[in-house]
């Protein structure tokens, strides 16, 4: 992996967007595909030590993927993605979503729009993902799931924090 | 969490002004009264108050008057919130998009 790739994870749209670029050093095709392939999604979407198991994809206009996060300890967590525009290897946009393993979506969560563009830099590719919920009750939904109890933080990285705001 | 009703959208608004997230700064120091807080910024003071009112809003900072003075002070706790929301959603992308550099190294050898 090379050190110097771009990577900058913002807030934006008044705190109702997440705005993340990222370099990758490789061509724009090959990382389009790595972005549209069940194959190769199932490689490398999940965070570790997490790993992804697509169950359906249908990469078109309509169409969605349909996978889930499984722990070490074989725990899966289900998510579909359903495609709504699609301009080959410019980008995509999509509707993210809970679901069960049959892949019913679930009504409570929000869902977010993310806008994924893949830009030539030179040799490498950029690709800039907005995250969009729809309103600001719905980010605030998924931050109070995914907020887990027992937090103590301290303000170490509040200088970090506000830089990255900025 | 003791603040159930945390407004992350709110403190998300109200740090993205820098005169807001100057503030927050300020007081991860220590309280200090509105006076001291205003006296950095070439602002009228009611624009201040605007700011402060914001941050308010967000439940990011309280204040509490004495006398004549209003002293404000940080509220560790939905600082907190947001802080360790972000950093999890960062670590999430960082951890998902080194997989896909391997994976990229490893197509582009082949």
């Amino acid at each position: 992996m090379t050190a110097d790739l771009r990577f900058e994870f913002l807030i934006t749209n008044e705190g109702r967007a997440l705005t993340i670029h990222r370099e990758f050093a490789a061509g724009r095709q090959l990382v389009w595909d790595c972005h549209t392939k069940a194959e190769l999604l199932d490689q490398w979407f999940a965070p570790k030590p997490l790993t992804t198991k697509t169950k359906h994809m249908d990469f078109r206009p309509g169409g969605y993927w349909h996978f889930a996060m499984v722990t070490p300890d074989g725990e899966t967590y289900w998510s579909r993605y359903d495609y709504q525009t699609i301009t080959p290897i410019d980008g995509y946009a999509t509707l993210d979503g809970f679901t069960d393993e049959s892949g019913a979506i679930n009504p409570d969560m929000p869902r977010a729009k993310l806008d994924v563009a893949f830009v030539d830099q030179g040799e490498r590719t950029l690709v800039t993902t907005v995250v969009n919920y729809a309103s600001a009750d719905d980010l605030q939904k998924v931050i109070a799931m995914g907020m887990k109890e027992g937090m103590t933080s301290t303000l170490e990285r509040l200088d970090e924090l506000l830089e990255r705001l900025g | 969490m003791a603040s159930q009703s945390l407004a992350i959208d709110l403190v998300f608004h109200a740090l993205a002004d820098p005169t807001r997230r100057a503030v927050v700064q300020r007081l991860g120091k220590g309280e200090a009264t509105v006076s001291e807080l205003a006296e950095p910024f070439d602002m009228a003071l009611p624009s201040f108050l605007k700011h402060l009112s914001v941050l308010e809003k967000s439940h990011l900072i309280a204040s509490r008057k004495r006398g004549r003075v209003r002293t404000c002070a940080l509220q560790r706790d939905s600082l907190m919130a947001a802080e360790r929301w972000f950093i999890e959603q960062r670590a999430v992308w960082q951890n998902r998009y080194d997989n896909l550099d391997g994976l990229l190294a490893t197509l582009s050898g082949e």
